[in-house]
């Protein structure tokens, strides 16, 4: 049997057509069968997982059982009871499967771990934020089969966006009115096609033409200071370029084919190489995993450190967790020098833009701000971003140590 | 004192500049307010007014002006 990669070619696209068809007409006429919608989730899971990848698919399967009987088993207990302890015992647990999957490559010389399968860091946010609402009590009405359809939800499964379980429920359970459904559809079609033009025209070109390029030029230009190179700088605008393109086109990929189903999944870029600082930049870049990140793990630490005085400073506490947070994101990323190394270099960058902007804020009236200041902000920004991407790309490992 | 007087007090504490004539203003888009504000300021109204919110309560888009932070702890009071 074949297997697709989600998006990957021009006959997943046909199937999606095929299958949505019905799913569209269902929801012009106010209507949405559940029945329908499962089963072309688990023909696009199949699709996707099955074939010469069943493996994953078991593993998957696995997965799936694993976080609902410890979600399941959280929300039945959180109804009585409210311990620490138990709850960071719940999280951890619901981590495991992914660190393992995540440390095995790095201490079995790159051998992929066995429970792995396509998506499960994406899974696995979406079951610890579900964890961790359970327990603040936001989410009161936990829901097996929500729950499971949430996980499942085939556009975004295996790279996101990163939905909220409680923002997924309320669409989920709603049928938009016949006017805001064309206009989601509008949505929908547009952004297939954007994201054609991104993945499949200008991040082929800059992925599978240029770099390849570059990279050979970029090993054979080494000696010099660094082994730093102009074919390794081009490497870095044209891998900057690739990714941008790829993911934003995947995404465009994964909303517009929520948007077709009548739930509205959350953007991930929003012109992110306008962002005049780091920190309008994780504002504007892969937004839903960087609002992941601020909301379950930067929020909730800022807030434990200040609840138990940990610093003294407010800008301490803050400056701590930007690195905290942030080399949370490289290790997640993967384990390896350059992945944590730019999980550190945006830690950093985070905590020196604050003081700029804290600078700024005192010195309001000689700190020049005009057109030509507002471009500069914009360019440094982007060229850090794109040095930062260097870094992540791992080609320094190649041109160093190979 | 009334719930307004003391978000609005919180919140120029909190900033360090007076809000209170731009009751309609993105807080966050103008940088006035970032995550850090966000939580000293889920601290402050435990700690002033008893008002609870844990921090999944905190959605962004419900907290972005003076105005609507004051419904919310109202609401919530």
């Amino acid at each position: 049997m074949l297997t697709f990669e989600p998006y990957g070619n021009p006959t997943y696209f046909a199937l999606l057509g095929v299958a949505l068809l019905p799913l569209m007409i269902g929801l012009l006429y106010g209507k949405r069968s559940r029945l329908y919608e499962t089963l072309i989730s688990i023909f696009f899971l199949v699709l996707t997982f099955g074939g010469s990848k069943w493996t994953q698919g078991v593993a998957l399967i696995i997965y799936i059982l694993y976080e609902v009987v410890l979600t399941w088993g959280y929300a039945v207990y959180r109804k009585n009871h409210n311990s620490g302890p138990f709850f960071y015992l719940m999280v951890i647990l619901a981590i495991a499967p992914l660190t393992i999957v995540k440390v095995t490559p790095a201490v079995e010389n790159g051998q992929a771990s066995l429970i792995g399968f396509l998506g499960i860091s994406y899974l696995t946010f979406r079951a610890v934020q579900t964890i961790m609402e359970t327990r603040d009590g936001t989410l009161k009405n936990y829901n097996l089969m929500t729950f499971l359809q949430f996980m499942l939800f085939f556009p975004t499964i295996s790279s996101g966006p990163i939905d909220r379980y409680r923002r997924f429920e309320a669409d989920y359970r709603s049928v938009p009115d016949r006017e805001k459904y064309l206009g989601m559809l509008q949505k929908g079609i547009r952004y297939l096609f954007v994201g054609f033009l991104y993945k499949f025209i200008l991040a082929y070109y800059f992925g599978t033409i240029l770099m390849p390029k570059l990279q050979l030029m970029a090993m054979h230009s080494r000696g010099g200071f660094l082994d730093l190179s102009w074919p390794l700088i081009g490497y870095m605008y044209a891998y900057s370029a690739d990714l941008f393109f790829d993911f934003a086109g995947y995404s465009l990929f994964a909303v517009g084919t929520s948007y077709i189903m009548g739930i509205e999944t959350p953007m991930n870029f929003k012109q992110p190489w306008r962002s005049p600082n780091i920190k309008d930049f994780w504002n504007r870049w892969h937004i839903t995993l960087s609002f992941w990140f601020r909301d379950f793990i930067y929020m909730r630490l800022v807030f434990w450190f200040m609840k138990h005085k940990i610093f003294k400073k407010p800008t301490t506490t803050a400056n701590v967790t930007y690195i905290i947070n942030m080399l949370v994101m490289g290790f997640w990323h993967g384990v390896t020098w350059y992945y944590i190394t730019y999980g550190l270099f945006h830690g950093v960058a985070l905590m020196v833009n604050d003081m700029w902007l804290r600078y700024k804020k005192k010195h309001r009236q000689s700190v020049p701000h005009n057109h030509f200041t507002q471009i500069f902000a914009i360019f440094l920004t982007a060229n850090l971003v794109c040095f930062s991407f260097l870094i992540f790309s791992g080609i320094l490992d190649k041109v160093w140590f190979q | 004192m009334d719930i307004k007087a003391t978000v609005l007090d919180i919140l120029n504490d909190l900033t360090g500049s007076d809000v209170s004539g731009a009751m309609d203003d993105n807080l966050f888009d103008s940088g006035i307010m970032d995550s850090m504000a966000s939580v000293q300021l889920l601290l402050s109204l435990q700690s002033e007014l008893g008002v609870n919110v844990p921090v999944s309560e905190f959605e962004r888009s419900e907290w972005d002006t003076p105005n609507k932070i004051i419904a919310k702890v109202e609401s919530l009071a």
